[in-house]
């Protein structure tokens, strides 16, 4: 696949996960409407036998049509999330004492000059550059919109890398800002945080037994809903196991979605460069470095361009690591890089 | 009647929606080229002070100097002149002009250690690096620009709503930019 394939695939890629991991949330969400506080979005033309022996529209306000606890889940999740996003990259700056690179500084001097480059070679406005006091190798990005973003890479980055390298890596950074990748992991930290709410929540109100187990149980409504007795225990079941495997389920999606951002990333470096093997031989060099950057916590673990915690997972190529680490295995993303390089060699026919 | 109404409607928010997105790329296009155009002044300004600092090292490669010099007041010129294929031709030599004297300047211990001189170098590679890359970005967006004109059922509007495809920045076949750099190390 050539550069602009791969990006395609990734953001495909991208919507397909997105797109589960919603469903995944509606379930839990709605399930938890439905089984908790009495959900029922037709909720008008349920009957029930009044105190005569008659049937009729039971009163108002018994069920609600609304799905509350979806929306208060979401609406929490996103207000935390929303607090990381506005205050985020102020934060991260502070935390990893990262100060702004100055132009006296030959080093830093090419650092600045490499990202206006990267600024022209992307078509947005430049971002600010910052330099972080470790001698690790990494760099990450930060930021809401381009206009507001920030580079920063470590001292040891920008001592062992060479122009054309660092120049990948700042091409890196600067695509995670224009796919906007922190607006991306904005949202799927809200849908973390919600789902997590909701499965947490449930998790209490079953443990004190607020509601019985089986579903249409409830006194006020038993009646009206005699068919689909099986198939509800079914589905109830069925949300009960992924309410429990809820939290972990969140984690791996979001993890994959980081993982895609990250292959997209890549891409779009080449793409920025056009030159894939500087990337693949900055990335050779930031791996042989490998080691935890103490600085960077794990709050931008996913805008760094390696992983920050230096985590042997990342090492292993295997189906643990493909499922747990915020970045894909250095081999696969060098392999990707090295396949962009070869379409980009061959002759075009 | 209400049907005819509703389409007719639909269609003319389209042609807006197209219209209006024709013209931010048109604008874009033109922004793009400005931006070409800044990078080549800052070059122009760059090189007499390069030249100055190198030319007390390198006096054994007077002819590659002169031929920077000349290339240079060469573009000036074609860049006063505002005709772009002249533009392309003579910021093509200097191009190639630079390129030798850069590859040349590595011979020259003294120059690398010479902290004026690496900054120099750093500039120049800096502003060449931002040369090619306002016209790669250039590039893109005209592409861009062109796809969306042509492209089925814009292509039969676009004309009638005077937009024409804009050019891409290329070599002439012929420019010197194409060849590689030569350059001759046994001294």
């Amino acid at each position: 696949m050539n550069i602009f394939e791969q990006q395609a695939a990734n953001r495909r890629m991208t919507a397909m996960i997105i797109a589960v991991f919603v469903a995944f949330f509606l379930f839990i969400g709605l399930g938890f409407d439905y089984f908790y506080l009495n959900f029922n979005p037709m909720g008008a033309t349920q009957l029930g036998m009044n105190a005569d022996g008659y049937y009729e529209a039971r009163a108002p306000g018994a069920g609600t049509s609304i799905p509350f606890g979806t929306i208060i889940a979401l609406l929490v999740g996103l207000g935390m999330s929303m607090n990381s996003l506005i205050n985020g990259p102020g934060m991260v700056l502070r935390s990893t004492m990262a100060r702004r690179a100055v132009s006296s500084n030959e080093k830093e001097h090419q650092f600045l000059n490499i990202v206006a480059e990267m600024s022209t070679a992307s078509g947005l406005p430049a971002p600010a550059a910052y330099v972080v006091p470790d001698s690790d190798l990494n760099a990450f990005a930060t930021g809401t919109k381009p206009e507001n973003s920030v580079i920063a890479v470590t001292e040891g980055l920008l001592g062992t890398l060479n122009r054309e390298e660092l120049q990948a890596v700042v091409a890196h950074e600067m695509s995670h800002i224009r796919n906007y990748d922190m607006r991306l992991m904005t949202v799927t930290a809200a849908l973390m945080g919600a789902i997590a709410l909701l499965s947490d929540y449930a998790g209490r109100s079953m443990r004190y037994g607020r509601r019985g187990l089986s579903p249409g149980s409830s006194s006020s409504r038993g009646s009206s809903r005699k068919g689909g007795g099986a198939a509800a225990l079914i589905i109830f079941a069925v949300w009960i196991l992924l309410v429990i495997l809820a939290p972990l389920i969140s984690r791996l999606l979001a993890m994959a979605i980081s993982r895609q951002r990250e292959f997209l990333a890549d891409a779009s470096a080449a793409e920025l460069t056009r030159n894939p093997l500087s990337l693949v031989s900055a990335l050779e060099k930031i791996r042989r470095a490998v080691m935890p950057t103490n600085a960077i916590n794990n709050g931008v673990a996913h805008m760094c361009i390696a992983d920050p915690r230096g985590s042997l997972i990342e090492e292993k190529m295997g189906f643990a690591a493909d499922l747990l680490a915020t970045h894909p295995p250095m081999e696969k993303r060098i392999l990707a890089l090295k396949v962009m390089a070869y379409q980009a060699g061959k002759p075009q026919v | 009647m209400i049907v005819l109404a509703i389409v007719l409607l639909l269609l003319g928010g389209w042609l807006v929606m197209t219209f209006n997105g024709l013209i931010k790329l048109r604008n874009q296009v033109a922004n793009a080229f400005r931006q070409i155009d800044v990078q080549l002044k800052r070059r122009h300004d760059l090189i007499p002070n390069l030249v100055e600092s190198v030319r007390g090292e390198m006096k054994f490669e007077k002819e590659t100097l002169e031929r920077v010099i000349q290339a240079r007041a060469a573009a000036v010129s074609a860049g006063q002149g505002g005709n772009t294929g002249d533009i392309l031709a003579k910021e093509g030599m200097l191009t190639q002009a630079l390129g030798r004297l850069i590859a040349l300047s590595e011979n020259y211990p003294n120059l690398k250690a010479n902290e004026s001189v690496k900054k120099l170098m750093e500039e120049l590679t800096h502003t060449e690096n931002q040369i090619s890359f306002s016209r790669q970005f250039y590039n893109d967006v005209v592409t861009k620009f062109n796809t969306d004109q042509q492209v089925f059922p814009t292509n039969l509007f676009s004309a009638m709503l005077g937009f024409t495809p804009s050019a891409l920045w290329e070599l002439p076949a012929d420019s010197p930019e194409r060849e590689n750099v030569k350059v001759n190390l046994t001294i």
